[in-house]
């Protein structure tokens, strides 16, 4: 059982930076774990740290400005690898959801598989939360999984986000495709006999 | 009506459930060592055994070492996952291709060249570029461990249902011409992003004219365009590649096979949801200068200019150049180049092996560029070997190492250092891919070979 998602209100950190690939999110030589722990500490590492490991000061996620539990990316977001250590790597790090106006397919369903929660936004929507944040770091997301919203809070910025219904319920439940598709094994069978 | 693609996928839908997420049936599974054990760890704390072990095969691939495969792995942390990858193909009756072993190599170049791989299957593996066994008429696409555990457990994936696209490239290709050109032009003009969503499919009179591997080169690199997957339809090419393979069906079974695969098309009148064409006349011998395989241009031509961009991709565009250290406006031809590396999944076939080595045969490498040349599995290694293939790389100045995904992504000691740039017949150019802060410019066995043999980004056809 994962933990549930139901709302989430939050400051950002923002990265404006387009296609952002699952080499950058996590690198390959960083994959040699056998277990889900622990890829939180290297998430965008070569964009983090120096070669000897000191945090570079102009990244995002070392300024003591940006907090929160929102990681809001440029469109194409997660393309690349089917890593789905880029997954745990974020959420290792303390998001719980990822916001952008485009995300690559492989990305999102492991996100999903998680209890991350990717929301596709419009490209304005994009572009005024970058300004928004920039402006003012305290800004907020707040994000409503059951009525599929989400809002720039003290803006006119709100859309609704899709999900696939069956998604949302794992996500809202904490519910695990592996326990659905063993409880089904014998239906399986069946279609392996007529098939 | 209907498309290859809805065919295939329909035929192995067990249920829909609510919204549209479909519990797929996955005909092969293939898994390597480094998006398996979380899964495998998964089964073992629900207490489920694997559902169709002999359905699944295993290959150590990602960070095998390239050179003296016979002794053990000595980075302990590669060392650890191949020896888990081992132990639980023990524990649950999975057909393994252990390191050093005839059959062992790339898992997506061993599963068409055993005869795994066959027309109208389903195949996942934990790895984006399983959409290179497309190319045999399959639907196969990459996966994350979670879904892995899913096919362990189940035979089964939910997934919802990509929408479909047709990619045709008409005519006639230019000399000179290979398939990674053809596929790094169409994500040139695609972009990124431009099959993310759906599940494409590559036909039209030049991808019909491709041999089998040269079609594993387009269909690997979809992913590369964000597409779920790339598929070609089998034709009499896809069954002389297959007849007689070790696992491909044999005797009666084989005719009755071929007269079912022959069946594995689109319908004349099957809409797709988006379609494009190419003018294959348009394509030529192609070079990547950026660090996404969309930013792609001919090898003659110089880096597109930034003018037109919106703002926030001119701040993307600029962070890339930067990173590789090129400007707007220069041309790609003449720039020096340190590192060639040959092999992957995209281009570590035997084709790629003859087209490079043919090229640099009676030539020299150049000074001061470190190449290597890295068979996509221990079976082209051999070929490799029986053809004087590798001679003739000797003789040039090259060495044939031993198959493994190398530095294609650089998991084993095959990395790129620093600031140093490599011409590459593998699939990603992204940032640090190759090693941290390695500069990779993606490119066919042709580009690589003149650039090989002289140092700086040549145009194969003026080096005849």
């Amino acid at each position: 059982m994962r933990n549930k998602f139901t709302t989430l209100c939050s400051t950002v950190v923002p990265l404006p930076i387009e296609n952002i690939d699952t080499d950058q999110i996590i690198p390959a030589r960083f994959l040699k774990a056998t277990t889900r722990e622990g890829f939180g500490e290297n998430l965008f590492r070569d964009w983090r740290f120096d070669k000897e490991g000191n945090p570079k000061a102009d990244f995002v996620m070392n300024s003591p400005i940006y907090r929160g539990q929102i990681l809001v990316a440029g469109k194409n977001f997660g393309c690349g690898s089917s890593r789905e250590h880029a997954a745990w790597a974020i959420e290792g790090a303390g998001f719980h959801a990822v916001v952008s106006s485009f995300f690559a397919d492989i990305f999102r369903n492991n996100a999903l598989n998680n209890g991350l929660l990717p929301v596709t936004i419009s490209d304005e929507m994009l572009a005024a939360i970058f300004k928004a944040v920039e402006a003012d770091p305290s800004a907020e997301l707040k994000i409503d999984l059951q009525a599929q919203t989400i809002e720039l809070v003290g803006s006119d910025f709100k859309e609704s986000f899709e999900i696939a219904p069956y998604k949302k319920e794992c996500l809202a439940n904490g519910y695990d495709d592996v326990d659905f598709l063993v409880s089904i094994r014998s239906e399986i069978e069946a279609f392996e006999q007529k098939k | 009506m209907n498309t290859l693609f809805d065919k295939i996928w329909d035929a192995h839908t067990v249920r829909v459930i609510d919204g549209g997420s479909c519990v797929l049936y996955i005909d092969r599974q293939y898994i390597h060592e480094v998006t398996s054990p979380q899964a495998f760890a998964g089964l073992r704390r629900r207490g489920i055994e694997v559902f169709r072990p002999q359905q699944v095969t295993a290959s150590p691939d990602h960070n095998i070492p390239t050179t003296n495969q016979h002794l053990p792995i000595a980075e302990p942390q590669s060392a650890e996952q191949v020896a888990t990858l081992v132990k639980n193909c023990a524990e649950n009756g999975i057909t393994i291709f252990p390191i050093g072993e005839e059959h062992n190599g790339i898992i997506h170049v061993i599963g068409p060249q055993t005869g795994l791989t066959q027309p109208g299957m389903t195949i996942v593996c934990g790895d984006s570029h399983t959409s290179t066994h497309g190319a045999l008429g399959c639907v196969a696409f990459g996966i994350g461990t979670s879904e892995v555990e899913m096919a362990l457990a189940s035979q089964c994936i939910l997934q919802s249902k990509p929408k479909s696209m047709r990619i045709n490239v008409e005519g006639e290709l230019k000399e000179g011409v290979c398939s990674k050109d053809i596929i790094l032009y169409i994500i040139s003009k695609l972009g990124t992003g431009g099959g993310t969503g759906h599940f494409v499919e590559f036909a039209g009179s030049a991808i019909r004219s491709l041999s089998m591997e040269a079609r594993m080169t387009i269909c690997n690199m979809s992913i590369e365009m964000g597409a779920r997957g790339g598929m070609i339809a089998p034709d009499q090419t896809t069954f002389d590649y297959l007849k007689g393979r070790e696992f491909a069906p044999q005797g009666d079974e084989w005719d009755a096979a071929v007269e079912r695969w022959s069946k594995l098309c689109s319908d004349e009148d099957a809409v797709f949801d988006k379609e494009v064409t190419f003018d294959a006349a348009d394509i030529e011998p192609m070079i990547t200068y950026g660090t996404n395989p969309g930013m792609g241009i001919a090898v003659s031509a110089e880096i597109p200019s930034s003018k037109d961009m919106d703002e926030a991709s001119k701040a993307s565009y600029s962070k890339a150049l930067a990173y590789m250290g090129f400007a707007e406006g220069e041309k790609m031809e003449g720039k020096a180049i340190d590192y060639v590396f040959v092999g992957s999944c995209t281009n570590g076939r035997i084709e790629d092996l003859r087209a490079f080595a043919h090229f640099v045969k009676g030539k020299r490498k150049a000074e001061g560029v470190t190449a290597w040349i890295v068979p996509g599995s221990k079976e082209v290694e051999r070929l490799a070997i029986e053809e004087g293939l590798r001679d003739i790389l000797h003789e040039a100045g090259f060495e044939l190492r031993q198959p493994g995904c190398s530095a294609c992504l650089a998991m084993n000691d095959d990395k790129i250092p620093a600031g140093k740039y490599c011409v590459a017949t593998s699939n990603r150019n992204f940032e640090g891919r190759q090693g941290p802060d390695s500069r990779t410019l993606l490119a066919g066995p042709l580009v690589a070979a003149a650039a090989a043999v002289t140092g700086v980004i040549t145009d194969p056809r003026k080096l005849k």
